[in-house]
C-alpha cells in the first residue's frame, strides 16, 4: 500500500509531536557509527566482489582538442595490462546534480586540462596505474581556448535577472550608499572518500557499488550513458565518505568501469586518485560580484543591486546561483539583481556545499557591514531594520522567518557589544582583534520521496529507500522517525539505504534530503498506525504507541498476529513550493585575531544560531551546523583554486595545498539551535539544514577582520598577502 | 607506480654501496618519497631500506649534541636536550606536517625532503628539475609560495622543510658517510644547493652517500625563536619562516644567527645579517636595514611578489620580540 501526500499547504503540527517515543530530536548517536569507527562499514571501493580487474583513469595533457592516437600496444605489453578502453560512451564530465541524463561522453573530444579520455584496466591497481601513466596518447591540441574568466564573452541568465523601481536613481539620491566590488576563487568538495565504482555484469543485468549521493537520478544517467535500460541497472552505495555536491552526479569512474567490466566480462574496480578527484570533478566556480546597497538616514535599504559574474565550461547550463538568497533577504524597492555566465576551459562547474549562497552571501554581507558602519548604526540592528514582511520581488509569504530571533538570540549568547564600533580597537601583543557577523540564509526546498517501511511479525521496523547517508545522520534520524511513530526503541529499528532495488528517495543534495526522505517515512509509519489501530479498535491519535506496547496494554506484536505489515510512504512538493518563500535563516558572530606584521587571521571564536524548522536529532544537527562553520572557515580564510594562466589545469590538486581548515583553525564554535515547527516546509515540519552554515558565515570572519586591523578585502579567501595589501599603515 | 626491488641494508657500508646503483634510492620513513613514486615524480628500479640500522639515537657528544640519521622527528622534538637548549630546533619541528608524518619522518629524510612546488609534482607539466631541459612551469605559471631569493633561469622553487632552518640557525653539521671521497662533514648551511644550471641536484649528497648524523654545537646562550608564517594554523608550508638565535648584552645585540625558510631553494642564511646586528642597540631602523640586506637581490616571478614586505615585516617582527628585554 502507498500513503501519498503532495503538499499543497500546512501540515498538522500537533501529529508528530503527539507521540509517546520520545526519540525524535533527541542527540542519539548514529547508528551506523560503530561500523564506521571499527572499519567495518563498506564504502565503494571496499566491496568483496570476486575477483576484480583494477582500472585506472587516463586524463588529457591538452585543454581542448581532439585525442588523435593512443598507443594501446606498448600499454597492453606492459606486465598484468588487460585492455587500453578509449570507448565513445566514457563520460568526461560529472553530471550535474538532478541530470537524470548522461553529462557528456566522447572521450576523444578534450574540452579541459585533466578531462578522462580513457581507462586502463590491469590485474592490479598499481599495474593499471603504471601503464595509465606511461600511456602514449597524441593530441591534435586546438590553441583557441578562453582561460580568463574576466576576459570572455559574458551570457546574461534572463532567468537570474530582476529590475523593479530605479537602482541609478536610488544610488543617486541616498544618504548612504556603498558601491563594491567582491571576488570569490573557485572551491572543491574535497571530499574525503574518493570517487570510486565496482562494476559488475550479470548477464545483460549491471550492479555498480559506488560513491553517490543521488541513486534516484544516477541510475537515469548511468542507464543513458550505457544505452541501457534503468531496470537493467541497479547501483548501491551504502555508505558515502562525504560527498558536498562532488557526488550528485555519476562521475566518470563510474560508466569506465561498467564499460570496461562489459569488454572484458569481469568486476572491474575503478578507483579515482585524489589529484584527479580534484581536477575531473565539480569545482564551484570562481565569482566576480558587485553589490550596489543604499539605505536612507534611519538605515533603511532603499536601492539593493547584486550582479555577479561565474563560469562554466561550454555546454554546461549550471551557473553558481549566486543571487538565490539575495532575492529575498532583504526589503529595499529599487532592485537590480543579474547574472553572467563566461564559457572558459576549466573543469565543470557544479554544485558544491550551498551552491549560490556559500559565496553569494558572504559578498553580501560584507557590503552591508560597510554599509552599516556608513550609517553609523550597529551591524545587527542595521539588519533586524530590514528584515522584510514577505518576499521583496514576488509578494509571496514566507513559509516562516527566525532571522530576526536569530540575530537577537545569537548577538545575546555571543556577547555581542553593540556599542560604537571602529577598527582597532583591541590589540593582544602583535595581534588585532575583531568581532564581526552577518546574516545566514539558504532556500528551502523539497522533493518527491518513496520509502517502504516493514513492521515485522515480532515487532521490529525496517525502513528501506535508496536515499543515501554522506555521513549527515541519515540513517539515524529515519529509524529516530520510526521509532517514534511506530512507539519502538531505536535498536528495533532496521534502517537500509543507498540501493536501487528500495523506493526511490530524493537523493541526498540541496539540503532537502531529510526534510523528504524523513516525511516519506512518516507517511508510511502514519499508514501503519492506522492499521494497528484499526486491529486495536482505537482511534490512530489515541494509540499510545511506545515500547511495542498500545495503551490498555495490548502490545504490537499481539496486534500483528504473526502477520507482517508493509507501507510505502511518497511524499510529494506540491503547491507549497509556489506559494510560499521558504528559507532557512541565521546568524554568525565571530572573533577573529589578525597579526599585524605578517596578516595572518586565524578565528578565535564563532557563532552560528539557526533556525530550520524540527530538529531531528540534536547531535547530527549540530555536527551539520559544526561543518557549514568550518566551511565558512575554510571560504573565508584558506581555500582557494589555483588554476594555471595558460592551459587551466589546476595546480593544487590534493589536500596538501588546498587549504580545507585543519583542528587548530577551528577553535571555539557555537551552535544555537533555534527549534521551530514549519507545517509548510515539509511533512515533518523540518527544512533543510546541511548547508545554512556555510551560507554568509565568511562574510562574518571578514567583518570581523576590518574590525580588528581595518583591513577591507574586496577578495575572498582572505590569506596573508591580502591581508597585507589591505592593511592600512 | 612503477615496479620496484626492495631491500634492507644491513649496515651503513652497505647502504651506501647499494645505493650507489644506478635507480637505486634510500629509503626511510618514505612520508615524502612514495607520495612522489606513486605520482610517478621518482621512479626508482630498487628501494634500499636503511630504516632498521643503528642511527636511530640522540647522545651527547662532547661537541655538543649528535642526532641520529633514522631519529624521528618526534623524537627529536621531545627529547630533554633539545627542548632545554636547542628549543628553535623542537619548535621548527613542531611547526612542521602532522604528528602522523612527524613520527615517521627522520632526520635525514626530512633533509632530504624535495621541493612541494606543484609543477615537481605533476608529471604532465614541465620541470626542470624533475625532468632536465624540459621547462620551469612554475615561472608564468602558478607561483605564490615560490623562492624569491637565489633564484635561477631554470628553477624558482623552495626547500620546503623547517627543521633544516633552525639546525642552519644552530650551524648543525650533517655527517656522511660513503661514497668516494670517505667520510665527510656538511654544514646544514652548506648542505642545499642553490639551483642554477642544476636544478635536480637539491643537495651535495653525492651518489652512495648515507647522512649518519646532524650534529649540533654546544649550546648558546640567547633567546631561541621559530616563526613560521602560513595560510593556515598546521599543515601548511611556510610562506616564510624564521629561525633566530639572537643574545643580548648591555643592550647591544651580542649575537644575531639567523636562516630563513620558504624563501629560497636551500634553508636561507645571509652572514651579512649577523654582521650588520651584531654591536648594535635594537631598533626599528635597525631591523629596516638588515631587511634591506637580506632582501637586497630579491626577486618575485610570478605571485610570490608579497613574500618580499612579507619577509620584511615577519623579519621585524622576530627582531622586535628577540631583543625585547622585559620590565
Amino acid at each position: 500500500m502507498t500513503a501519498h501526500l503532495k503538499q499543497d499547504g500546512p501540515v498538522d503540527r500537533a501529529h508528530l509531536d503527539g507521540m509517546q517515543q520520545g526519540l525524535l530530536g533527541k542527540a542519539v548517536p548514529r547508528i551506523e557509527g560503530y561500523a564506521k569507527v571499527t572499519g567495518t562499514a563498506t564504502y565503494a571501493a571496499e566491496y568483496d566482489v570476486a575477483d576484480p580487474a583494477e582500472g585506472v583513469l587516463v586524463t588529457a595533457t591538452i585543454t581542448k582538442g581532439k585525442v588523435t592516437y593512443i598507443d594501446n600496444d606498448a600499454a597492453l605489453a606492459m606486465p598484468g595490462v588487460l585492455a587500453v578502453i578509449a570507448d565513445a560512451r566514457m563520460t568526461t564530465r560529472p553530471a550535474q546534480g538532478t541530470a537524470g541524463e548522461a553529462p557528456e561522453q566522447e572521450p576523444q573530444s578534450v574540452s579541459y586540462w585533466g578531462q578522462p579520455i580513457a581507462v586502463v584496466v590491469a590485474e592490479t591497481f598499481e599495474e593499471a596505474r603504471n601503464a595509465a601513466k606511461h600511456l602514449v596518447v597524441a593530441y591534435e591540441a586546438d590553441a583557441d581556448v578562453d582561460l580568463d574568466p574576466a576576459a570572455a564573452q559574458p551570457e546574461p541568465q534572463d532567468g537570474q535577472a530582476v529590475e523593479m523601481g530605479d537602482l541609478t536613481a536610488a544610488m543617486d539620491a541616498a544618504t548612504h550608499s556603498v558601491d563594491l566590488t567582491i571576488e570569490t576563487d573557485g572551491h572543491a568538495s574535497a571530499a574525503m572518500e574518493p570517487h570510486a565504482a565496482i562494476a559488475d555484469w550479470d548477464g545483460d543485468n549491471l550492479t555498480v557499488r559506488a560513491s553517490l549521493q543521488m541513486l534516484n537520478y544516477n541510475i537515469a544517467e548511468l542507464a543513458d550513458a550505457l544505452g541501457v535500460e534503468e531496470d537493467n541497472v541497479r547501483l548501491i552505495s551504502r555508505y558515502v565518505g562525504g560527498g558536498f555536491g562532488s557526488k550528485l552526479g555519476i562521475s566518470e569512474e563510474v560508466v569506465a568501469a561498467a564499460l570496461a567490466a562489459r569488454q572484458l566480462g569481469r568486476p572491474v574496480r575503478v578507483v579515482m586518485s585524489r589529484q584527479q578527484v580534484f581536477q575531473c570533478i565539480m569545482r564551484r566556480s570562481e565569482t566576480h560580484q558587485r553589490l550596489q546597497l543604499a539605505c536612507d538616514a534611519e538605515g533603511r535599504l532603499t536601492a539593493f543591486g547584486h550582479h555577479a559574474r561565474v563560469s562554466n565550461l561550454p555546454g554546461e547550463s549550471f551557473a553558481e546561483p549566486v543571487l538565490q538568497s539575495s532575492h529575498f533577504l532583504y526589503g529595499a524597492e529599487n532592485r537590480s539583481l543579474g547574472m553572467d555566465l563566461v564559457r572558459i576551459h576549466r573543469m565543470t562547474a557544479g554544485s558544491v556545499r550551498a551552491p549560490g549562497e556559500a559565496v553569494g552571501m558572504p559578498a553580501l554581507e560584507m557590503a552591508m557591514d560597510e554599509l552599516a558602519e556608513k550609517a553609523g548604526i550597529d551591524p545587527v540592528a542595521f539588519r533586524l531594520r530590514n528584515i522584510p514582511g514577505e518576499n521583496p520581488e514576488e509578494d509571496l509569504p514566507f513559509t516562516s522567518h527566525t532571522l530576526a530571533d536569530c540575530l537577537r538570540q545569537g548577538a545575546e549568547a555571543f556577547g555581542w557589544d553593540d556599542g560604537p564600533r571602529r577598527p582597532r580597537m583591541r590589540r593582544e601583543g602583535d595581534w588585532w582583534i575583531g568581532t564581526g557577523m552577518a546574516s545566514a540564509a539558504r532556500v528551502h526546498n523539497v522533493s518527491e520521496a518513496k520509502a517502504r517501511v516493514r513492521l515485522t511479525a515480532e515487532g521490529r521496523a525496517v525502513v528501506q529507500t535508496d536515499m543515501t547517508d554522506l555521513g549527515t545522520g541519515t540513517y539515524t534520524i529515519l529509524a529516530q522517525i520510526a521509532g517514534e511513530m511506530l512507539g519502538l526503541p531505536i535498536d528495533r529499528v532496521t534502517v537500509e539505504l543507498g540501493d536501487t532495488n528500495h523506493p526511490r528517495g530524493p537523493g541526498s543534495g540541496g539540503s532537502w534530503g531529510a526534510a523528504s526522505i524523513g516525511s516519506a517515512v512518516y507517511l508510511a509509519c502514519k499508514a501503519l498506525r492506522e492499521e494497528i489501530a484499526r486491529r486495536a479498535n482505537t482511534g490512530e491519535a489515541e494509540l499510545g504507541l511506545k515500547d511495542g506496547a498500545v495503551a490498555g496494554g495490548r502490545t504490537l506484536v499481539d496486534l500483528l498476529g504473526g502477520e507482517a505489515l508493509e507501507e510505502v510512504g511518497h511524499y510529494e512538493p506540491g503547491d507549497n513550493q509556489d506559494a510560499w518563500t521558504a528559507s532557512g535563516f541565521g546568524a554568525f558572530f565571530a572573533q577573529v585575531r589578525v597579526n599585524h606584521w605578517t596578516g595572518e587571521a586565524r578565528v578565535d571564536r564563532m557563532l552560528g544560531a539557526f533556525g530550520f524548522g524540527r530538529v531531528l536529532n540534536e547531535k547530527t544537527a549540530r555536527s551539520q551546523c559544526l561543518g557549514g562553520i568550518t566551511w565558512s572557515i575554510g571560504a573565508a580564510l584558506t581555500e582557494a583554486l589555483h588554476f594555471d594562466p595558460r592551459d587551466g589545469h589546476l595546480a593544487n590538486p590534493d589536500l596538501a595545498e588546498y587549504h580545507v581548515p585543519v583542528h587548530r583553525d577551528v577553535q571555539d564554535v557555537e551552535v544555537l539551535m533555534l527549534e521551530e515547527r514549519d507545517p509548510l516546509a515539509s511533512a515533518i515540519q523540518a527544512k533543510g539544514i546541511g548547508e545554512l552554515g556555510m551560507c554568509g558565515g565568511a562574510g562574518a570572519i571578514a567583518n570581523a577582520v576590518y574590525n580588528a586591523c581595518g583591513a577591507r578585502l574586496r577578495e575572498l579567501p582572505m590569506t596573508p598577502d591580502r591581508i597585507l595589501a589591505a592593511l592600512p599603515e | 607506480m612503477r615496479p620496484f626491488d626492495y631491500i634492507r641494508a644491513t649496515d651503513p657500508t652497505d647502504a651506501a654501496e647499494r645505493t650507489s646503483a644506478p635507480g637505486a634510492m634510500a629509503i626511510a620513513g618514505g612520508t615524502n618519497l612514495i607520495d612522489l613514486m606513486k605520482l610517478q615524480v621518482e621512479t626508482p628500479d630498487t628501494l634500499v631500506d636503511v630504516g632498521r640500522l643503528d642511527m636511530g639515537s640522540i647522545e651527547e657528544a662532547g661537541d655538543g649534541l649528535r642526532i641520529g640519521a633514522l631519529v624521528t622527528n618526534t623524537a627529536t622534538a621531545v627529547h630533554p636536550k633539545v627542548r632545554a637548549d636547542y628549543p628553535v630546533l623542537a619548535r621548527a619541528i613542531l611547526a612542521g606536517a602532522t604528528q602522523q608524518l612527524r613520527n615517521k619522518a627522520t632526520t635525514a629524510g626530512n633533509l632530504c625532503q624535495r621541493t612541494r612546488c606543484t609543477y615537481f609534482t605533476n608529471i604532465d607539466q614541465p620541470c626542470n628539475k624533475r625532468a632536465p631541459g624540459s621547462g620551469c612551469g612554475a615561472m608564468g605559471g602558478v607561483a605564490r609560495l615560490h623562492a624569491i631569493l637565489g633564484t635561477s633561469d631554470q628553477c624558482i622553487a623552495t626547500y620546503p622543510g623547517d627543521m633544516a632552518v633552525a639546525m642552519a640557525a644552530l650551524d648543525a653539521h650533517v655527517h656522511i658517510q660513503g661514497g668516494r671521497g670517505g667520510d665527510r662533514q656538511v654544514p646544514v648551511r652548506e648542505f642545499h644547493r642553490l639551483p642554477g644550471e642544476t636544478p635536480w641536484q637539491d643537495n651535495v649528497l653525492e651518489s652512495g652517500e648515507i647522512i649518519t648524523a646532524v650534529t649540533l654545537p654546544l649550546p648558546v646562550k640567547g633567546k631561541q625563536i621559530y616563526r613560521k608564517v602560513r595560510e593556515r594554523s598546521s599543515y601548511a608550508f611556510a610562506l616564510v619562516s624564521i629561525a633566530a638565535i639572537v643574545a643580548m648584552d648591555g643592550g647591544r645585540i651580542a649575537r644575531a644567527d639567523l636562516a630563513f625558510g620558504g624563501l629560497a631553494h636551500k634553508p636561507w642564511h645571509d652572514p651579512r645579517l649577523a654582521d650588520l646586528l651584531v654591536g648594535e642597540a635594537p631598533s626599528p631602523a635597525l631591523f629596516e636595514k638588515a631587511a634591506d640586506v637580506l632582501l637586497d637581490e630579491a626577486d618575485a616571478r610570478g605571485g610570490s611578489e608579497f613574500k618580499i614586505p612579507l619577509a620584511r615585516r615577519t623579519l621585524t617582527a622576530v627582531l622586535t620580540e628577540a631583543t625585547e628585554t622585559r620590565t
